[in-house]
């Protein structure tokens, strides 16, 4: 009984170790792959904090002041397009104004200024693949940066390099026209904050 | 641009001096041989801040303070 057991199992092995041992050496090979992509150093959260602490300096010394403060306030910057008809790849805005919303290390959303709809997502990354520090991941504020430059330094080439998608692919559209609302409330804001601060701009004549 | 480090000085010069106008020129191309984008932060004529991408060293202005090079852009997902 007991031979018969041994016999049975030596076969059981033998007919699946044909099947099994490619993927036991594969599943070793990757397992040895990514020990050798692990990074050489160690995440460190202090460097990382120091690292996007540079990258918000770098980038309040490169967009415009309202930019600065919308990114500082409300986490994201909006650039304006400039393609007479939109967007490439898209249906056309008929020459209506357009907009895109600059989220650190998210797609790219374009939309029509006046109405808030929504045209497209572009999908964009930045990666490093040197990667210095074990990973291609700029900071969130070097990204953003990386993608106002390429905007309004060349909008079509780096709308053409992104993967264009629907609305909703990556970034819920619920959550969008809230940050567009968002962003509305705070150009009031800062509209009346900037009227409340103007010098008058009747001066008093005191000739009378 | 750097990850895990942001922004790293590569080289500084007076583009006046040919000395250090021909280190910019080989630094600027060893950047760009690299696979990076360079872009010159600047202003448009009504004076909004906004980017000139370069292609070569020829095309930075003159007056330009500062060259930021940065990943090349990618479709992501």
């Amino acid at each position: 009984m007991l031979l018969a057991l041994v016999a049975t199992a030596l076969v059981a092995v033998a007919l699946l170790s044909e099947e099994l041992l490619p993927r036991l050496e594969e599943m070793w090979s990757r397992h040895r792959a990514r020990r050798q992509l692990a990074p050489a150093m160690p995440y460190d959260p202090g460097r990382e904090r120091r690292a996007e602490q540079r990258a918000r300096t770098l980038l309040q010394s490169c967009v415009n002041e309202e930019e600065w403060a919308m990114y500082r306030d409300l986490g994201f910057i909006r650039v304006w397009g400039t393609q007479a008809d939109g967007p490439v790849e898209t249906t056309g805005t008929g020459g209506a104004a357009y907009a895109y919303l600059i989220y650190p290390h998210r797609a790219i959303v374009a939309y029509l200024a006046q109405t808030h709809r929504l045209l497209s997502e572009y999908c964009v990354a930045f990666p490093d693949e040197t990667r210095p520090y074990g990973s291609a991941r700029l900071p969130d504020s070097d990204d953003v940066l990386a993608k106002w430059m390429a905007l309004t330094g060349d909008e079509q080439r780096l709308i053409s390099t992104a993967n264009m998608h629907l609305p909703g692919r990556q970034l819920d559209p619920a959550h969008v026209k809230r940050d567009l609302w968002r962003l509305s409330q705070w150009e009031r804001a800062r509209m009346r904050d900037a009227a409340r601060n103007a010098p008058s701009s009747t001066p008093l004549d005191t000739a009378g | 641009m750097k990850p895990g480090h942001g922004e790293v000085l590569i080289a500084e010069g007076d583009v006046e001096l040919s000395e250090d106008e021909l280190r910019l020129t080989e630094e600027f191309r060893r950047q760009l041989d690299a696979g990076l984008w360079a872009a010159v932060p600047g202003m448009d004529p009504a004076g909004r801040r906004n980017a000139q991408m370069v292609r070569s060293f020829e095309d930075v202005p003159r007056d330009a303070d500062r060259v930021i090079f940065f990943p090349r852009a990618a479709g992501g997902r």
